[in-house]
């Protein structure tokens, strides 16, 4: 009898898993089947790019089924719960999946009908977010027929996919408004819950002055309570006001829906806890976690995911023959940031070290947080190198799970990098 | 590591106030401790949040956002503001003698 694995969610982290999985045993060793509620793999950072008409929403999401090796069950149908004392999962459709191994990839899901006012009056006629792509097609009309006035990027709160989308959306706007030749005409504001432009100080310190150095201008610790799309306003919960006339609004996250009819398997958000280093979930040992879905302290990012790939792949092999878990995944994770006008900055950090200057993967490499045209083709490049090598599960050279240290300039380092900019 | 002294008893916090260790606080600190952060009184309803922090704390190793206290701590989110009008996350963690949020990423 073949063991059973079931995975859920069939993006970027389910995908990744079924594939690498796939690989490692026979089809008479181990059965595997991904449920997803569509048939619809969506390349989510290309949704950045959207807004701004370089990218069209088609040309950025391809079959789900497509991406999964031979002998992958795929299952389109919607998980109504997961009984993780029966080892069950019930589908909408009516069916019931038995499993040995759980895997949860069912990613993160907007909530933008927890903030007060935010789907009422002006929702997709003057506030957009561009973190779907129905959002982020109807926010390029509305950015085509913009010709002056004030436009609002509020993070409500954290935590959210791509941490950083939201400052490059601010970043790309303004070099958008720019080579349209209305740039003096518009007022760009950037609204964020934190005390920075990002969470961590090395690198919210630079964010800070890029977003100062393009005019744009810096709200923090402010947490949104209401939205009011009549009178053009955002309000805090400690009464604050930013007025807008186009609202960008990164809405509240959470897990899916069904992790809150599974007792015992979510949290309060539906996110499912998961050990930090092992990804194995803390409601039972035969179901573990990948990528947003999970509660873990690192960012929600496609690098995330990728990473814990490596990790998780050999813990589930480890799971199944009876041996001890590998608890060396250590929080990398892995970012370009786009900055407009052709560049971009990289960032490269770990639950332990913040992102820090310096050069990647070692002191020869891409310039890390610092602005480089290098950057930006690497970014580019990247949506291939997705569908190509990282969802087959191939090893993508030159980026491994563990951070790597030796091009990183630590604050007390004295001696600077000597390697040039490439 | 910087000190500061509550209740007579020197504690250990880090720079911006808030506790190392948890175990170091008692609730003879909480009224010093929120009259630095502006709050005169501590009613019922703060003592509520201050030990809904406490419990959080214990079971997850960190503070909850606000968010979560609003769905969980059984004050309303606009009632926290009202109590702790400078961020309930940070201000009840701080007089409640836990770390700092973890911010998430």
């Amino acid at each position: 009898m073949p063991q059973r694995l079931v995975i859920l969610g069939g993006g970027t982290g389910g995908t990744i898993m079924a594939n690498r999985l796939r690989k490692h045993y026979g089809a008479d060793e181990l059965t595997i089947t991904v449920v997803d509620r569509d048939d619809t793999h969506v390349y989510q950072p290309g949704l950045l790019f959207v807004p701004f008409g370089h990218v069209h929403v088609g040309d950025i999401v391809r079959p789900r089924h497509r991406q999964l090796h031979h002998h992958i069950d795929f299952r389109e149908d919607e998980v109504s719960a997961v009984d993780i004392e029966a080892q069950t999962v019930s589908l909408a459709g009516g069916d019931t999946l038995d499993y040995d191994v759980l895997v949860i990839a069912t990613g993160a899901r907007l909530l933008p009908d927890e903030t007060e006012g935010l789907t009422d009056a002006g929702w997709m006629e003057r506030i957009f977010t561009f973190y779907t792509p129905e959002g982020a097609a109807a926010l390029a009309e509305a950015l085509a027929r913009f010709d002056g006035g004030r436009v609002v990027v509020n993070v409500v709160d954290l935590p959210i996919k791509c941490p950083v989308a939201p400052l490059e959306f601010s970043f790309l706007a303004d070099a958008y408004f720019t080579e349209r030749g209305i740039r003096d005409k518009v007022e760009l504001t950037y609204v964020t819950p934190l005390d920075g432009a990002f969470t961590k100080p090395v690198a919210s310190a630079t964010l800070s002055s890029m977003l100062g150095d393009k005019g744009i201008e810096l709200v923090t610790e402010f947490n949104t309570g209401s939205v009011d799309g009549d009178g053009g306003r955002i309000v805090s919960w400690d009464e604050r006001e930013v007025p807008f006339d186009l609202l960008v609004t990164i809405p509240l996250h959470g897990g899916a829906e069904y992790v809150g009819r599974s007792p015992g398997l979510g949290d309060e958000l539906d996110f499912v806890p998961a050990d930090e280093h092992t990804l194995q979930s803390k409601a039972k040992p035969n179901i573990f976690v990948i990528g947003d879905a999970s509660n873990l302290p690192a960012s929600k990012a496609g690098s995330v995911t990728h990473f814990e790939g490596e990790v998780l792949t050999e813990n589930v092999r480890r799971f199944l023959a009876g041996e001890e878990l590998d608890g060396s995944y250590d929080g990398h994770a892995n970012c370009f940031i786009e900055t407009g006008f052709g560049k971009a900055l990289l960032i490269d950090f770990n639950y332990e070290t913040e992102p820090l200057p310096g050069h990647f993967p070692a002191k020869v490499g891409m310039p890390l947080l610092k602005n480089s045209r290098l950057n930006h083709l690497g970014k580019l490049m990247f949506e291939s190198v997705y569908w190509h090598a990282l969802l087959p599960g191939r090893d993508v050279p030159g980026i491994a799970a563990a951070m790597p240290t030796s091009g990183k300039e630590h604050p007390d380092d004295d001696a600077p990098d000597a390697a040039t900019d490439a | 590591m910087p000190t500061a002294t509550y209740a007579g008893t020197d504690v250990t916090v880090n720079d911006e106030g808030f506790f190392e260790d948890p175990t170091q606080w008692t609730e003879a600190m909480a009224p010093e401790l929120a009259a630095g952060e502006g709050i005169d009184t501590l009613t019922d309803r703060h003592w509520e949040v201050i030990r809904f922090m406490r419990s959080e704390y214990d079971a997850k190793g960190t503070g909850p956002t606000v968010r979560i206290l609003g769905k969980t701590s059984g004050v309303p989110v606009k009632e926290l503001y009202q109590l702790f009008p400078k961020g309930p996350a940070k201000q009840a963690a701080k007089v409640a003698g836990i770390p700092k949020p973890r911010g998430c990423i």
